[in-house]
């Protein structure tokens, strides 16, 4: 072992900062104290206009200061009142500046909630230990919840919550309201009752066991082992919504679904109305599109077909018929026509042949008829007349007499 | 074909759900016209059947009397 006399040993000397600092990192280095439960009464209770709430906490021979932010403060439940006595959480830590170690408060509760939350604790344990809270026992909700039994005081403002959100959700179903003393001692054999005798004689689609909010001896009801027990026996899905948002009872860990609050209960219970009028307004033209596309697909169809028997139809044949019909008449007539034509030429020749060969024609030439004037016969050779005879001689512009004379006396 | 039942003897769900399988297999084509028709008519029947519902939908409520294991009646 090493000797030191009083000169050789230097002492370190701390600063009053350092030390207060080394003091707070052991303080916070210590787990036990950083979150932990102090119990007793209030007092030099003050909450300046900072919102920080500042008190003591007494027992009969000590003492701890204590100090609540105003962020915390304003989500108490509780404030308490001098000479309260009262449970607090929060951590162990120390105002440098002061060299003042404290209780840094996050919150405060009334004494006795404790033990409550003792027997809370050790039930939840032992019935999670069990399987109550199996992930695998939920049972999914039915999407169209029509009997929907609520567990609950018929005098209670959380039933007029639950039916006004199912009045404006999902005013198709039937509620059947299984009444219940809700807290006090009766509570916890009432709620059993009412979910059994829900499940054997009106078997709904699904439970809504609820109770608005309140202290927690209020809803302690819902931490009763049997109820527990019941919701989780419900042969029906159970969804719980009790008290507030904060509050979870063992009631909750043992439901199908736990929602916040009755209304929300309610909500998660069943769709909106309004979802289920756009998937029926959906339908009804997916309804009205599909028929369309069905006539649309046939009448093209049908276009397609008409189309091919037109070019198939015997119509075209006699058409063709008819017109070929029409060509023949036309050229038979065209033909007569011309033969008439042919006629008439033919005719005109043969008229001015005629007519050129014709006696008056032959006349206009120089010729001349003679006709015996006796009897008017036409002297065609020279035996027919004597000397002597009288003729007449006919031209064409007209005739004359004459006598036959004796063939020497020619020139 | 089952003879089925009467619109108006249909819940919502059992008409809704009708409606939907009859509109998927009319989209699916590939039916003789005349039972597309059927289809179609029975279709039109059903979601006016869910209107009705809908539109005529109010809440009903009813209360149990609950015995208890002490024969005490709650509530």
């Amino acid at each position: 072992m090493a000797q030191f006399s009083l000169f050789d040993y230097q002492p370190v000397v701390w600063s009053v900062s350092d030390l207060n600092r080394h003091i707070r990192v052991l303080l916070e280095s210590e787990p036990e104290i950083q979150d932990l439960w102090v119990a007793g009464e209030v007092s030099n209770l003050s909450r300046p206009a900072s919102g920080h709430l500042y008190f003591t906490l007494k027992d009969p021979r000590a003492s701890l200061r204590c100090v609540m932010w105003r962020s915390d403060v304003a989500r108490q439940r509780h404030i308490p009142a001098e000479g309260q006595a009262v449970e607090v959480h929060g951590r162990i830590g120390l105002y440098e500046a002061g060299g003042l170690y404290q209780l840094y408060a996050d919150l405060i509760r009334p004494a006795g909630e404790g033990a409550l939350y003792q027997a809370f604790v050790r039930l939840k344990a032992r019935l999670e230990a069990e399987g109550l809270f199996e992930a695998e026992r939920k049972r999914p909700l039915p999407a169209w919840p029509r009997r929907i039994g609520v567990v609950t005081s018929p005098t209670g403002a959380a039933l007029q919550d639950v039916l006004n959100v199912l009045r404006r959700r999902f005013p198709l179903a039937e509620v059947i309201l299984a009444p219940t003393p809700v807290q006090g001692e009766e509570a916890p054999a009432g709620i059993v009752a009412a979910l059994e005798t829900l499940n054997r004689q009106v078997r709904p689609d699904l439970i809504l066991l609820v109770r608005g909010g309140g202290s927690i001896e209020d809803l302690w009801a819902f931490n009763d082992e049997r109820v527990a027990r019941a919701v989780a026996a419900s042969q029906a899905p159970v969804v719980t919504g009790v008290g507030h948002e904060v509050d979870f009872t063992i009631a909750d860990f043992a439901a199908d679904v736990r929602a916040p609050t009755p209304s929300a209960a309610a909500e998660l219970a069943t769709p909106d109305v309004a979802t289920i009028t756009a998937s029926l307004r959906q339908l009804r033209s997916r309804l009205a599109r599909a028929l369309g596309e069905q006539v649309l697909d046939r009448r093209m169809a049908l276009e397609g077909v008409v189309a091919s028997l037109r070019v198939a139809s015997p119509r075209a044949r006699i058409s063709d018929g008819r017109q070929r019909l029409d060509a023949l008449t036309r050229r038979a007539a065209a033909s007569v026509k011309h033969g008439l034509a042919l006629r008439r030429e033919a005719l005109n020749r043969l008229t001015q042949t005629l007519q050129a060969v014709g006696p008056p024609a032959v006349l206009a030439r120089g010729y001349a008829l003679v006709t015996r004037q006796a009897d008017g016969t036409l002297v065609r050779s020279v035996a027919q007349v004597s000397t002597g005879d009288r003729i007449r001689v006919r031209l064409h512009d007209g005739s004359f007499g004459a006598q036959v004379k004796p063939p020497a006396d020619d020139g | 074909m089952v003879k089925k039942k009467p619109p108006e003897e249909l819940s919502y769900e059992e008409a809704f759900q009708e409606l939907e399988a009859l509109v998927a297999r009319l989209e699916s084509g590939e039916l003789p016209l005349e039972e597309a028709l059927g289809l179609f008519e029975r279709g039109q029947a059903l979601a006016a059947r869910c209107n009705q519902l809908l539109e005529e939908a109010e809440l009903k409520l009813k209360q149990l009397t609950i015995e208890t294991d002490e024969g005490e009646h709650a509530a």
